[in-house]
């Protein structure tokens, strides 16, 4: 027991003088200015993939039908969609229209082109009250 | 009214007899010209978006759309006097796209008359669509009626000569929401023939123009609008009655400015949501709209669809048939001068479909 402790004590002293440990919750906001550029590289990517003709197999893109992804609702997700029969995340109904429309492939729940996807059409929906359920 | 959506409706249950190729008789509501030579009906499909994919594909669900509103408006008994087709036949302009159009248009029994869309001509600025449906803007009369029809679609031409080919310059155009767009209007040239042409109307006769773009300013990020508007409804200010029917937004508008009462019609493709359910749009739809309902997605056809307009006293009644809904009807209430639903125009008429957000 008091080996344990003072080797971990002896490594935390190695960590202090090799690595200065950054404190948790102190970011600043070029932290916070990076994170958004992160986000706002994937609600890019999103627009790219969202006005795309060749996201699907038709030559049929989202905007076709959803210009600024209007009617698309992220607000409202999960809800219940009767003609799936079942309460559903959005990126289900992308899957849906991915499948349906664009006569396409659907993507993986954690695909990074999902993210993207999802990312843009919430940023488009941006100030918008959260209404789970909605319809 | 009631007559017209009930026959409608069990039309709409019937159309398995469309395969029978059998003539289905559609009573059209009394009209109302106190000279029943002038009482007429018109049908108008628009916004196709033929879409091709490669060889002999193109895609599916637009295809279908436009051969139903074709099959059933060949089923109208009495017929309609002409067939209008209100622009977008094609998604990108091509020979492959507009050729399948015409050759689905052409199964349809009367004459046809086509108005210019974006998708049809900023590939080569009309110039095929021309040489298979005619010129670009013209005026016909018909039973006492003066008829105009724009290329409202037209824009700057510092736009129309900035990209380096004519396939990207159509592309640009083709994304309703593109930043990099241009705003539509009626241009200089055809304002000064509508002048002319005007000039030769008497004031009292009724006047219909139909247009692509809304001759209105509703919002401008997705083209619904018209940046010479207000001159062109300067020029249609003398006459006493006069009705603009447009296309582009594949959804259901009217207004009335002035003596000017505006519709829109439905695209045979797919709807568009309204501008107000863009949360960051600032836009101005007509408080006299009631909206069509929210589509949904699970079946393909709905909030698509075609019109049957009546002319009645120099004022056009429309009436929308649904696919997958219910019929509506829009027609123009001499007491109030503005045109309004038959059924949903009270607020508390109203049902939730209707509600965008």
């Amino acid at each position: 027991m008091f080996q344990i402790k003072k080797t971990s004590l002896y490594l935390g002293a190695i960590g202090l003088l090799v690595v200065p440990l950054s404190q948790a919750d102190e970011f600043t906001t070029a932290d916070t200015d990076r994170w958004q550029q992160q986000f706002m590289a994937s609600v890019q990517q999103g627009r790219e993939l969202w006005t795309s003709p060749t996201l699907g197999t038709n030559g049929v893109a989202c905007a076709q039908c959803h210009p600024n992804a209007a009617n698309t609702h992220p607000e409202t997700y999960p809800k219940f969609q009767k003609q799936i029969g079942k309460v559903i995340p959005l990126w289900e109904m992308i899957n849906w229209c991915l499948r349906n429309p664009l006569e396409g492939v659907p993507l993986a729940a954690d695909d990074p082109k999902m993210t993207a996807i999802q990312a843009y059409v919430t940023y488009e929906r941006r100030g918008v009250k959260l209404e789970p359920g909605k319809h | 009214m009631s007559t017209l959506n009930h026959n409608r409706r069990n039309f709409i249950k019937n159309s398995s007899a469309l395969a029978l190729g059998c003539a289905l008789p559609i009573s059209l509501v009394e009209l109302a010209f106190a000279d029943s030579e002038k009482n007429f009906s018109f049908a108008y499909i628009s916004d196709a978006h033929i879409q091709h994919i490669k060889g002999t594909r193109f895609v599916r669900n637009w295809d279908k759309g436009l051969i139903r509103a074709v099959a059933e408006t060949n089923l109208l008994a009495p017929k309609p006097d002409f067939v209008m087709f209100g622009g977008d036949l094609a998604q990108l302009g091509s020979q492959p796209e507009l050729e399948h159009g015409a050759e689905i248009m052409s199964a349809l029994n009367q004459d046809v008359r086509y108005v210019m869309g974006e998708h049809d001509y900023y590939l080569d600025l009309g110039a095929y669509w021309e040489k298979l449906f005619g010129p670009q803007y013209y005026s016909f009369d018909h039973k006492g009626a003066h008829f105009i029809v724009l290329n409202s679609i037209r824009t700057y031409d510092e736009w129309t000569h900035r990209w380096p080919s004519n396939e990207q310059r159509m592309l640009e155009m083709a994304g309703l929401d593109n930043p990099n767009g241009s705003p539509f209007m009626v241009g200089e040239e055809q304002r000064k023939w509508l002048q002319s042409d005007l000039a030769k109307v008497a004031k009292r006769t009724p006047v219909v123009v139909f247009s692509h773009s809304p001759l209105q300013k509703i919002y401008k990020g997705w083209n619904f609008w018209t940046e010479d508007a207000e001159q062109i409804h300067a020029l249609l200010q003398p006459f006493d009655k006069v009705n603009v029917i447009y296309g582009h937004v594949h959804q259901i508008q009217y207004n009335q400015i002035g003596n000017i009462s505006f519709h829109s019609v439905m695209a045979t493709a797919w709807p568009w949501p309204y501008p107000s359910s863009y949360a960051q749009a600032e836009q101005y739809l007509p408080k006299l709209t009631v909206p069509m309902n929210r589509a949904d997605p699970f079946f393909e056809r709905d909030a698509t669809g075609w019109q049957l307009i009546n002319m009645a006293n120099g004022n056009v009644d429309m009436n929308f048939t649904l696919y997958n809904n219910s019929a509506r009807s829009v027609r123009f209430n001499k007491a109030n001068k503005q045109p309004e639903d038959s059924r949903y125009q009270e607020e508390n008429t109203r049902i939730p479909g209707q509600q965008h957000y």
